[in-house]
């Protein structure tokens, strides 16, 4: 028991390094913008004087260490800063300094909990559905079934998203009205109302993730089909979907576990053009529109959020595995 | 609710069509052991097989049937299956013809290809054509304003199409059959360098990495691993938007700086890749031969390790090339990528996709985005399944 708590405590550590690093990567890569916030923010009206206020605000003046402590720290209390989109001049000095300022944290809070919402429809639909047809394509390997279902996964696969959106919006909601094509969601809306305006982007999610995890439930569970212990169960005469049930799938939980993990992370995180084609109000439409008029704050901090999460599912995935594989336990 | 009932209904159907098909196949060849033996999922799998073919042949005839608005209702299915036929009978044309022509190596490749690796072969030789030639084969120029805007696809006088734009004009009357051929050369050209771009850069460092070790790997390979912790197109975006503000007015720059940005993205995933793949080769004895004879790092690494490791960097390739290619039209789809007045796919269908709306009235008016989008899915999935089929030869995954 304590060597997987010892691991635990190791992967999280990685994990936490690991977040530490990236915030300092994306600190950078915004500082390497040329100019400051101070003349993106005024634009055309910059005078030396006015840039010179915001400058000191904003604390632009001072060393980048320092800069980028107080930003962690900020971010580390939820504070994430303000964002520049309705931003100007007065907003910055006078008697109702910060009046005029929206912070990033009211902003993307009620996103990140829409995209959160769709994100955990896409999974509750695509995980059953793509173990049940990877189970069934083991089952019936080398079928036309297994044949048909591998060109479409493929096929999924590899197209666009929004060559997907626009598909399923022609077919389901122009077509043949049953789904409404745009996502408009406002808070106090009924749940049945909210799944109804969700379940046409959550669909198209579900195309985009499911083909992978069934392909790789597929894979898992057949190479596990040549093994002896499957040979001795095939021998003693129980049927093949027992055998895969049974005797296969428990071992093939690792790899599966990996997968679905990593498309859960890639919903949070692949999201963005989804969102972006049926104008869902979510944190990754938020993200465009923010790299569209460069509201830095927003960008960083909606950064920092997709790569937090990714992170995290991944040690999820990591320590998942470990535990439901004990040879992975033991440290080599 | 009643969705879900309908469904639960139907599923019962198909299963008791399976139980009476099985039932009557005994009967009728006397209990052979195909029909003795004869799971009821797969007895269910062909009685729903039948009927999603009958489906799809009665669904075809609608969209042949006189009524317009019925016609209009399976415009696209119609067309779809049509495009199906047409692409596996071409395929299989190509693959018959291989077969017959060309010297016995070639022979013998046709010979072992599943029609689906066929399709994509043929799939990725008519992009080639068509981007490299590209200048020649568009009746008009890619940013050319032509006398009228808004022209319906499909050339039919009746429904304000023209027989001179056989795909219509777009809504400030540029001609999309000639925007959809320079998008190839685009797009598809663009994908490519920023590809070749990602491996040059990833392959020598991972190269570089296992050959040395040491310092550098570790320091190489940490590096990967804090890039590789960013999910890469939010990476992608966050980027842009700085040399979205480094190239200032001059948006044209933009593009060469996405084809630097994305190259250094995918460029960490192929470095993974070919470090792995190098520190298989470099405990070689040939290796270990060469190092004795005092070859320099680059011949090393150019001509004992890169001859080596040939096929799995190949097949990389090819999913890179798609990854990245996907990148790309999406970044061009969400307006930071390709910048306009350059003809692009990912552009076309973000500026072309309120046209789908129409699509109840006159189904012509909505192909025009889809078949933008369209262009984009058919490569990738053709490199897919040329990459499918060589993973597959090479690893020898027969069960």
């Amino acid at each position: 028991m304590t060597a997987i708590v010892k691991i635990i405590a190791q992967r999280l550590a990685l994990g936490f390094l690991t977040m530490f690093v990236v915030s300092v990567v994306i600190f950078v890569a915004v500082n390497l913008l040329p100019g400051d916030f101070a003349e993106a923010i005024l634009g055309q009206g910059a005078t030396p004087e006015a840039v010179e206020a915001i400058r000191r605000d904003l604390g632009l003046d001072q060393h980048p260490v320092k800069r980028y402590l107080s930003w962690l720290a900020g971010a580390v209390q939820g504070d994430l800063g303000n964002s520049f989109a309705q931003a100007n001049f007065a907003a910055f000095v006078g008697a109702d300094a910060g009046s005029g300022l929206a912070s990033v944290a009211t902003q993307i809070a009620p996103r990140f909990e829409n995209t959160m919402f769709l994100a955990g429809v896409t999974a509750l639909i695509a995980v059953p559905i793509s173990l049940v047809l990877g189970i069934l394509a083991a089952l019936y390997r080398n079928s036309a079934f297994d044949r048909a279902t591998n060109i479409f996964t493929l096929s999924s696969i590899s197209s666009p998203e929004f060559f997907l959106a626009y598909i399923l919006i022609l077919f389901l909601a122009v077509m043949n009205p049953i789904l409404p094509s745009l996502s408009n969601i406002y808070e106090g809306m009924g749940l049945g109302e909210r799944l109804t305006k969700t379940l046409l982007p959550a669909l198209t999610l579900t195309l985009v993730v499911m083909a992978h995890m069934m392909r790789m439930t597929r894979a898992a569970i057949i190479n596990l089909l040549a093994s002896p212990y499957i040979e001795m169960a095939r021998l003693k005469g129980i049927s093949p979907l027992l055998i895969i049930m049974r005797h296969a799938l428990p071992n093939a939980l690792a790899p599966i576990i990996n997968v679905i993990a990593l498309n859960l992370a890639y919903l949070i995180t692949g999201v963005v053009v989804v969102e972006v084609v049926f104008v869902y109000p979510g944190i990754g439409q938020l993200f465009v529109d923010s790299v569209k008029i460069r509201d830095i704050p927003v960008v960083q901090a909606c950064c920092l959020i997709f790569a937090g999460a990714y992170i995290l599912l991944n040690l999820t995935a990591d320590i998942l595995s470990i535990l439901s594989n004990p040879r992975l336990r033991q440290p080599k | 609710m009643k969705i879900l009932m309908v469904l639960i209904l139907a599923f019962g159907c198909i299963l008791a069509g399976g139980w009476i098909f099985r039932f009557l196949g005994r009967k009728v060849s006397g209990n052979k052991p195909y029909f003795r033996d004869m799971g009821l999922g797969v007895a269910f799998g062909y009685v729903f097989a039948a009927l999603a073919l009958a489906w799809l042949l009665w669904a075809y005839a609608q969209s042949h049937s006189n009524d317009p608005i019925t016609a209009n209702k399976f415009f696209f299915l119609g067309k779809a299956v049509e495009g199906f036929l047409l692409f596996s009978f071409a395929a299989w044309v190509f693959r018959f013809f291989g077969r017959k022509i060309g010297t016995s190596t070639s022979k013998r490749i046709f010979r072992s290809m599943p029609l689906t690796a066929s399709f994509g072969v043929l799939t990725i030789l008519v992009y080639a054509v068509v981007s490299i030639f590209a200048g020649w084969l568009a009746p008009y120029g890619q940013e050319e304003i032509l006398s009228s805007a808004n022209i319906v696809p499909g050339g039919n006088p009746n429904i304000g199409g023209s027989p001179e734009f056989p795909l219509g004009t777009d809504q400030i009357g540029r001609d999309i059959l000639s925007r959809l051929i320079y998008g190839a050369q685009n797009t598809v050209g663009i994908a490519f360098a920023t590809t070749c771009l990602a491996f040059f850069l990833g392959g020598t460092l991972g190269f570089l990495a296992a050959t040395l070790q040491g310092w550098v790997d570790q320091f190489l390979s940490r590096g990967v691993d804090v890039l590789m912790a960013i999910p890469s197109l939010i990476f992608a975006l966050l980027l842009m938007t700085i040399a979205s503000a480094w190239a200032g007015s001059e948006q044209s720059l933009l593009t060469y700086y996405m084809i630097v940005i994305i190259a250094v993205i995918d460029s960490t995933r192929v470095f993974r890749l070919s470090r792995a793949v190098g520190l298989n080769i470099v405990v070689m004895d040939y290796i270990e031969a060469a190092k004795l004879r005092g070859e320099g790092l680059a011949y090393l690494i150019f001509r004992e390790i890169l001859p080596n490791a040939y096929a799995p960097l190949l097949a990389e390739f090819g999913l890179r090339f798609c990854f990245v290619f996907l990148t790309i039209a999406s970044l061009s789809f969400l307006g930071v990528g390709i910048q306009p007045p350059m003809a692009d796919w990912g552009t076309m269908v973000r500026d072309l996709a309120q046209f789908i709306n129409f699509a109840a009235f006159a189904p012509q008016v909505a192909s025009a985005p889809l078949l933008a989008a369209g262009a984009i899915a058919l490569l990738t999935v053709a490199v897919n399944f040329v990459v499918d089929w060589m993973l597959q030869k090479t690893s020898g995954l027969k069960e």
